[in-house]
Parts: structure tokens; sequence; C-alpha cells
């Protein structure tokens, strides 16, 4: 900072009314800015929920097959689903692949001509771009791959796996 | 408190900030060293991507550290702003261009991850589209101070805009759990156990204090450098030209 008054840093200037007859008020500099900050934060805060809540439908990146069934999603353009690829569902021919993406409550079935992602697999989670043919199915434009939040060694994977098929075998043979 | 306040003073803060820069600089160098060989070398592939999720180690402390860094910023921000402490503005004119950069690191690594894993460089979902508009407001807290030459004056506009930006925080932070994103949700930074097995967890924290500690590094040697140049006319500053500081 350059040589010039340094008092406002230690003095709190007195608000004065510009009016002739009002009483004079000692609020403080430093409290009238920390108003105008907390008003200023305070209402960018509010009106940035309110624009969030007014555009929710168009801020979520897909929707779910059961939205798609709901009716919720725009009919007549392009938009994404997102949910996991059914295992036993995949149907590969040279490029064309068609499986089902479903939220493990309602299903739709996908028709896809292209490379797919190195993540595509059974179970794995997607999200598919297109739009819905004439017969119901979706045919789709683009396939991306939604990884998990879950980071773990493949031994670890593996023996997560053995536990989880010893367990079902477990649970089997009990109720048998 | 006396403390607080001798050290709030730039003339007193300079020498003191010149003692602590050796001692971050050298935790920087030994942590990042650490936590790179750790992560890159001995912690294992991932089930799924295998290698490829190894850019986490760097994806992940820069993200964080770009929302850190505003915080800090925002705080210095405010407390300038109220109560007319000349080092807070230092400390948010300091913080920006690292922030930004921060930001700017975790937008490109991200963007080389998602290509192999996702199918796709970029996507304009809720995480990817806040996180870039937090690199907006870094750029226009920066480009807002350059333009006012005198920076009391420069100080106090940008920093309602560094305030106001505050909000963007959590709506990064929440914005894959409000609403449906292609970017996978939170696997630390939320409430119950992490999801990251404890041998990759490991170098990520150690990687994540790295990035803390590389930050102060700079930011102090920056916050001499802002120092110096607004004090120039003071008796001081004169004194550690001439030598005799």
């Amino acid at each position: 900072m350059g040589p010039g008054p340094r008092d406002s840093m230690r003095r709190a200037i007195p608000f004065r009314c510009m009016h002739r007859d009002c009483p004079r008020t000692t609020m403080k500099a430093r409290t009238k800015r920390m108003i105008l900050a907390l008003v200023a934060v305070g209402g960018v805060a509010v009106g940035t929920t309110l624009i969030l809540r007014a555009f929710k439908n168009n801020l979520v990146f897909y929707y779910t097959p059961t939205q798609v069934a709901e009716g919720k999603a725009p009919r007549h353009s392009v938009y994404r689903i997102g949910g996991l690829v059914e295992k036993g569902t995949i149907k590969r021919d040279g490029l064309k692949t068609s499986f089902t993406v479903t939220d493990l409550k309602t299903a739709m079935r996908v028709h896809y001509t292209g490379i797919l992602p190195d993540l595509f697999r059974a179970g794995q989670g997607i999200v598919v771009e297109g739009r819905a043919g004439p017969t119901g199915i979706f045919m789709a434009k683009q396939v991306l791959a939604k990884h998990s939040a879950t980071y773990m060694p493949p031994e670890v994977a593996a023996s997560l796996k053995k536990h989880a098929e010893f367990a079902k075998q477990a649970q089997l043979a009990q109720s048998r | 408190m006396n403390f607080f306040h001798k050290y709030s003073s730039p003339k007193h803060f300079y020498p003191l900030a010149g003692r602590l820069i050796p001692w971050f600089g050298a935790i920087t160098a030994v942590l990042m060293m650490v936590g790179l060989y750790w992560g890159l070398v001995i912690a294992p592939p991932d089930y799924q991507q295998g290698d490829s999720y190894r850019i986490m180690f760097v994806h992940v402390p820069s993200a964080w550290m770009s929302l850190f860094v505003y915080v800090v910023m925002a705080v210095g921000a405010a407390i300038s702003f109220i109560w007319n402490i000349k080092l807070a503005d230092v400390l948010a004119a300091s913080s920006a261009p690292l922030g930004a950069s921060f930001t700017l690191i975790a937008l490109v690594t991200g963007s080389l991850w998602g290509k192999p894993m996702w199918g796709t460089w970029w996507v304009w979902d809720a995480r990817l589209t806040s996180e870039l508009i937090l690199f907006f407001l870094y750029v226009g807290y920066m480009a807002l101070r350059a333009s006012i030459d005198d920076p009391r004056r420069a100080g106090q506009s940008s920093a309602i805009l560094a305030m106001v930006g505050i909000v963007n925080i959590p709506i990064i932070h929440f914005s894959v759990d409000w609403w449906h994103t292609l970017h996978q949700p939170a696997s630390v930074m939320k409430l119950g156990a992490p999801t990251i097995y404890i041998t990759m967890l490991i170098p990520l924290i150690i990687m994540a204090i790295a990035f803390q500690m590389f930050y102060f590094t700079v930011l102090l040697v920056r916050m001499r450098n802002e120092i110096l140049e607004r004090e120039k006319h003071t008796g001081w500053v004169a004194d550690i030209v001439d030598g005799r500081g």
C-alpha cells in the first residue's frame, strides 16, 4: 500500500446521516460493511438456490428408466438414461450391441452401434444418450461408463466375490 | 491475541514468512516424493480401472485444494473487507492464482481420466460444470483486481466477488448427491467409511497433505512478494533493499 491515510485501519468512522434533523447514528463503518457482506452473500445464496430449484429438471445428467416410464423424460428429443447393465442381457453382433439398462425397478432395452468404453460390462453403471424408438427400444448414440466410487485391488475384489458366493451357497444350503 | 496482532502487520509477517518457507518447502518435497512413489509404484492396481486410476493421486488432491483455497481466499477477502486488515487482502490476492492452478489441474487430469474410463473428455454434468465455474470465479477475481490500479480499492471491490462466490463451494461438493451426474459420488469426503481400499487411501492422504504443504509454501513466497510491492515506499522495505533489514 502506498503512502496515504491509513487511519481507517485503526479508527472507526462514525456514520453521519446527511439529513439535517436526523439524530446522529453511531453505527460504525465496520458494522455497515459487515451487514453489506452478509446481505450480499445471503442474497446470492438465496438467488442461486431459487435458480437451481427452478431448473432442477434441466440439471440432471440422466433419467432413470423408472422416471422414463413415469413420463418425466422428454419424449421427442434426445435425452440420457442411466442405470446398471443387467446381467445376461448383452447381445453382440459386430459393432451392434443390445442390452438392458435397469435401475432395479424398471428396465429398458437399448440398441447401440459403435465402440463401447472399456468399463462397459454386465453390472456396470452406465449412461446412454439417444432417443426412444417407436417400439419402446432406446436407440443410443453414445454410451458412457459411470465408474463407481469404490477402489480396491483385484485380489480383494476376487476374495469379496468368493465370500459373497460362499455366503449365498451357505444361505441356499440352510434354506433347503 | 498479541501474536496475531503483531504478525498481522506486513512488517513483522515478512520475516516470519521468510523463516517458515524452507520448512514448508522441505516437508512438501519429502511428502510429494513419498506420496508419488507410493501411489504410482507401490499401490496395487484397481480391480476395474487397472492402472488408469492412479491419476487420482493428482486429480483428487488438486480438486480438494481448489475448494480449500477458495474458502481461504473468501475468508481473507471478508476479513479485509470488514476489518480492513491489509494482510488478509494480501492473503486473498496471493491465493487466487494458486487456486486457479489447482482448479485447472483438477479439470485437465479429470478430462484425461474421463476419456478412457467414461468414454468422453467432457460432459456438462453438474460436478464438471460447477468446477468450471469455480475456475471462472478465480479468473474473474484476478481480472477484477488487475483492472483497478489502487490496491485498496481493488481489494474492496474484488472482496465482494470472492465472498459472493463462496456460494459455489457447497454446490460443487454436493452436486454429485443433489443431481444425477456422470461423475461418481465422494469416496473419502463423506459420512461413513471411505470406499477406497487402505493401500490406496494412504498414498492419497499423503498426496493431499503434500498438496496442502505446497500451497502454504508457495503462498508464503507470493505473500512476501506482494508485501514488498505494496510497501515499497516504506522505510522498512528500503532498509531491506539497502541491506540493513
